[in-house]
C-alpha cells in the first residue's frame, strides 16, 4: 500500500478541513462546512492559527471514528494470520478508530493478565482496542470466568463467540452475573445440534450444491432463548451476527418490550447471498439475475464456485433475508454493523469448501460495502455511519461526536472514489475475502484517532 | 457417429466439471459417440483415430473408495492409448497430510495433463480446475455431482426408450439429498427432455421441489406411477444410523424395490441402480437380476462414456 499509516503515541494532528460535507449521527447533524481539528481536538473557527494547514474536503465526507464491535486479531496464536498491529493498520485502512479483540484466540482471553496484554499489544497501534473477554474458562462452556475482575481489567463485553454458550442454565447465570457491571453479554447465537456439520444456508442453492444446509431456526432457537433469559434476568444481552429475518423479528419484538437486548449484523450478511457459494457475486440490492431466480440453470463457473472465502458462520443468507437485514439497520433495530473480521491464512481457505476455515475479513471493506448498499438506496448515508461509529461506539462505552472540544476521532473518505480489493491493497494480513479482484466505492483518505492521525492516504498529514 | 467426426471434435472445454455444462447437442453428441465406441470396442473395430490419448498421461486421484468409477476410467483411458498413473492415496504424501491442491501441483509438475478425480468434499474439482493447469475430470465430489455416471445413465436410458428421452418420466427412489448421482442426473436427464419424479423419505428429498422439471412424490406408489423407467439410489449405510430414517427395515418396508412393486410403474419399465447394490435393501436380489435390471448396461456403458469423454476433452 501507498498510503501511510499512523500509530496512537504519534503527536496530535491539526489541520482545517474546509468545504466537506460532515455527517454526524451523535447530533443528526449534515452538512457541508469547515471543520477545524486543533492540536488533536475539534476546534471552533476562531480559535486557529492563521498558518494551519489546510485540506480541501471538497467531495469528501468526515465521520465519528468508526468503532468494531466484533474484530478476531488471532493474537495470542495464530500471528501468522493477523497481530494486533496488522489487524490495527486494517481498521484504520477501514476508518475504524475502535476495534474490540474477541477472546477465542490461543490461548483465549480468559484471564485478567491476558486481558490486559492484548490491551496493552494495542497501545502503540493504528487503533484503540478493547478486548471482550470470554464468557466462560477456555471457552470450554462450563465455568463463567470472573466478570467483575475482567471488567476491572479493562473488559468491554463477554463473550464465548464462535459458539453460544451451551445451555440455557449457563446462559442465565452469565446474564444474572453481569447484570451489575452493566456490559453486555456477546452472544453468538446458534444452536449447534441444528448447525452442527451444516456448510451453508439451506436453500435452493444448497440443494443445488449438494452441501448440507443450516436451517434458519438453527438462529431463531437460540435468539429466542437468550431473550427470554434476558427479559427474566435483567441482563444485557447482545447478538452478534445475525443472518435471518426470523431472527430480527424476534429482537423487534423484544425490544418493543423493553427487554435489554441489542444486535449487530455484518457487512457481508447485508451484501452477499447464499448465491456466492456457486460463484455468483451480485449483492443483495442488485437485480437478481437468472442464475438467482433459477439456481439451477446455469453451469458453475469454475473459477469462483465452491470458493472457500465464502464459508461464514452464520453462513451467507438467503437474498430475502439480507435483504431484511438492510431494513434493520435502516430502521434501527439492528444496533450495528460489526465486521467479524476472521483472518485466515491461504492453507485454510484454498481448499476444499468443507474444509474451509469459516468467515472473511471485513474491517478494510466494511465502509464499501455499506455505502454500495447506501448508492443502491437500500440505507441512508447517517443511518450507514451511525450503525459503524456513534451506535456501536455507545455499546462499550466510548462516546463520539464532533463537538467542539472533544478528541478528534474521525475519519475522512471519499464516498465516489472507487477501488480495487487485492492483496497488495490490503493492510491486513490476510486477504480471505471474496471480494478480492472486485471494485468497491467509497475510499477512506484520513483517519484520526484520539487526535493522532492513524492512516492517511494523500492528505500530506502524514510524509 | 463415426471416427472422423470424432476427430473433429464437439466440445471445447478443458474441464469436465459436472454435466450442467453441457447443452442438449453437447449431451447428444457425447452419447452417440459413447454409443459408436462401445459398438466399435465389443467388436474390437477401434481404430488408429481412437487412440487419440497416445502421448497423454492421465492421472486418477481417488480419494474415495471405489471399484467400478476407477477401473472404468483406467479402461477407456488405455483404450484410447494414454499412460494412466494411479495416484495411490494412502501412503502418498496425501496420507501426510499434503494439501489437494499442492498434491495436484505435484502430479502437473510430473508431466499429468489431466486428472480423474473424486473426492469427498463437494467443489473440489473446481478447486483444482481453477488452481492448476491440469484438466480436471470430475469422479464424483461429495454429494454434489458425478457427470460420467449421469452419461452413461442417460446413455442406457437412452438406449432403452428407442433413442429419446423427450416426454419420458423417470423415477429416482432413495437417498437423493446426499446423492451426487441423482443431482447430476437431474441436470443430464432434465435437459434431455425428461420429467423426474423423486421418492423417499421426506429428510432425503426435501427441496428438491424446486428443482426444474423434477418433482417430488409422497409415496413410492405416487413415485412409480407412469414412470417410464426407474432408478433405486444406495442406501449408504453409514448414513442411515445417521439419521433421515427410522431403521433400513422401515426404509425397504417404505421405499424398497421388488418386482410387484414395479408393477406400479408403466408395464416393461426398466430399472437402474448406480451400484453397488445393497440387495435386500433398496431392492432384491431378483430384482436385480430380473430381466427389467440394466444394471450390466450401465457397468458397461461406462467405460464407452468414459472412453467419449477422454477423447473430447483431449481434442
Amino acid at each position: 500500500m501507498t498510503a501511510r499509516f499512523g500509530v496512537l503515541t504519534d503527536g496530535r494532528a491539526s489541520f482545517l478541513l474546509t468545504g466537506v460535507r460532515v455527517v454526524d449521527p451523535a447530533t443528526g447533524s449534515d452538512a457541508v462546512r469547515d471543520l477545524a481539528v486543533l492540536d488533536g481536538r475539534i476546534a471552533e473557527h476562531g480559535d486557529l492559527p492563521s498558518d494551519i494547514r489546510r485540506l480541501d474536503g471538497d467531495g469528501l465526507v468526515v465521520a465519528p471514528g468508526f468503532c468494531d464491535m466484533h474484530t478476531h486479531l488471532r493474537e495470542p496464536g495464530m500471528e501468522g494470520a493477523e497481530t494486533v498491529a496488522s489487524g490495527a493498520r486494517a481498521a484504520a485502512h477501514g476508518g475504524f478508530t475502535t476495534i474490540c479483540a474477541m477472546p477465542n484466540t490461543d490461548p483465549a482471553l480468559d484471564e485478567v493478565a491476558r486481558v490486559v496484554w492484548v490491551a496493552s499489544r494495542g497501545h502503540d497501534t493504528s487503533a484503540r482496542v478493547r478486548v471482550v473477554a470470554a464468557a466462560t474458562q477456555g471457552r470450554a462452556g462450563e465455568a463463567l470466568t470472573d466478570f467483575g475482575e475482567l471488567a476491572a481489567g479493562g473488559a468491554v463485553a463477554f463473550s464465548d463467540d464462535g459458539v453460544a454458550l451451551p445451555t440455557a442454565r449457563l446462559a442465565r447465570s452469565a446474564l444474572q452475573a453481569i447484570g451489575p457491571l452493566g456490559l453486555p453479554l456477546i452472544e453468538h447465537p446458534e444452536d449447534p445440534t441444528l448447525a452442527g456439520a451444516t456448510l451453508m444456508r439451506a436453500g435452493p442453492v444448497a440443494t443445488r450444491l449438494g452441501l448440507a444446509g443450516w436451517p434458519p431456526s438453527a438462529e431463531l432457537v437460540l435468539v429466542e432463548r437468550d431473550i427470554a433469559l434476558a427479559e427474566e434476568t435483567g441482563g444485557r444481552l447482545h447478538l452478534t451476527h445475525l443472518s435471518t429475518a426470523a431472527a430480527l423479528d424476534a429482537v423487534r419484538r423484544a425490544k418493543d418490550r423493553g427487554v435489554r437486548v441489542t444486535c449487530d449484523v455484518t457487512p457481508h450478511h447485508l451484501a452477499m447471498n447464499d448465491a456466492w457459494v456457486a460463484g455468483d457475486r451480485s449483492f443483495n440490492w442488485d437485480e437478481p439475475r437468472a442464475a438467482q431466480s433459477d439456481p439451477f440453470g446455469d453451469a458453475l463457473d469454475p473459477l469462483r464456485a465452491f470458493d472457500g472465502t465464502c464459508r461464514v458462520n452464520p453462513p451467507l443468507p438467503s437474498r430475502e433475508d439480507g435483504l431484511a437485514l438492510l431494513g434493520g439497520v435502516a430502521d434501527g433495530t439492528i444496533d450495528a454493523i460489526a465486521t467479524d473480521h476472521a483472518p485466515h491464512p491461504p492453507e485454510r481457505t484454498l481448499v476444499e469448501f468443507p474444509d474451509a476455515a469459516p468467515g472473511m475479513i471485513g474491517l478494510e471493506t466494511a465502509l464499501s460495502l455499506g455505502l454500495a448498499a447506501v448508492d443502491a438506496g437500500c440505507l441512508s448515508l447517517p443511518a450507514l455511519l451511525a450503525a459503524v461509529s456513534s451506535r456501536p461506539a455507545a455499546l462499550i462505552g466510548e462516546e463520539r461526536g464532533l463537538r467542539p472540544g472533544a478528541d478528534a476521532d474521525l475519519v475522512v473518505f471519499d464516498p465516489a472514489g472507487r477501488w480495487r480489493i487485492e492483496r497488495d491493497t490490503l493492510a491486513s494480513r490476510s486477504t480471505n475475502t471474496p471480494l478480492l479482484g472486485m471494485t468497491l466505492p467509497g475510499v477512506v483518505r484520513l483517519t484520526v484517532a484520539g487526535g493522532r492521525v492513524t492512516f492517511d492516504e494523500g492528505m500530506g498529514l502524514l510524509v | 457417429m463415426n471416427a472422423v467426426t470424432l476427430a473433429a471434435g464437439t466440445w471445447t472445454r478443458r474441464h469436465l466439471l459436472d454435466v450442467d455444462e453441457l447443452s442438449r447437442s453437447e449431451l447428444e453428441a457425447t452419447l452417440d459417440l459413447a454409443g459408436d465406441l462401445r459398438e466399435r470396442r465389443a467388436t474390437g473395430e477401434l481404430g488408429e483415430l481412437e487412440r487419440r490419448l497416445v502421448g497423454h498421461t492421465i492421472g486418477l486421484a481417488f480419494y474415495e473408495a471405489s471399484t467400478r468409477t476407477r477401473v472404468s476410467f483406467e479402461l477407456a483411458a488405455r483404450e484410447l492409448g494414454a499412460t494412466v498413473v494411479d495416484l495411490s492415496v494412502t501412503g502418498s504424501s496425501v496420507a501426510k497430510g499434503e494439501s489437494l491442491v499442492d498434491t495436484m501441483l505435484t502430479l502437473e509438475r510430473t508431466g499429468v495433463r489431466t486428472v480423474v478425480l473424486r473426492q469427498a468434499g463437494a467443489g473440489a474439482p473446481y478447486l483444482v480446475a481453477r488452481s492448476t493447469r491440469l484438466r480436471v475430470l470430475n469422479a464424483g465430489d461429495g454429494a454434489h455431482a458425478h457427470p460420467t455416471q449421469a452419461l452413461l445413465d442417460a446413455l442406457t436410458l437412452r438406449d432403452a426408450m428407442s433413442g429419446t428421452l423427450d416426454g419420458r418420466t423417470i423415477a429416482i427412489v432413495g437417498d437423493v439429498a446426499h446423492s451426487r448421482v441423482a443431482r447430476s442426473d437431474l441436470h443430464a436427464l432434465t435437459r434431455l427432455g425428461a420429467r423426474v419424479v423423486l421418492g423417499g423419505p421426506p429428510a432425503w428429498v426435501a427441496g428438491f421441489q424446486h428443482w426444474p422439471g423434477v418433482s417430488v412424490a409422497s409415496s413410492l406408489r405416487d413415485a412409480l406411477r407412469g414412470a417410464d423407467a426407474v432408478m433405486t439410489l444406495r442406501v449408504q449405510l453409514e448414513r442411515a444410523a445417521g439419521g433421515g430414517i427410522a431403521s433400513l427395515r422401515e426404509y425397504t418396508r417404505s421405499w424398497g424395490l421388488d418386482e410387484e412393486r414395479m408393477s406400479w410403474a408403466r408395464a416393461g419399465a426398466p430399472l437402474l441402480h448406480p451400484g453397488p447394490t445393497n440387495e435386500g435393501i433398496e431392492l432384491t436380489a431378483e430384482l436385480a437380476a430380473s430381466e427389467r435390471s440394466l444394471i450390466g448396461r450401465q457397468v458397461t456403458n461406462g467405460v464407452a462414456v468414459r472412453m467419449a469423454v477422454l477423447s473430447l476433452l483431449a481434442s
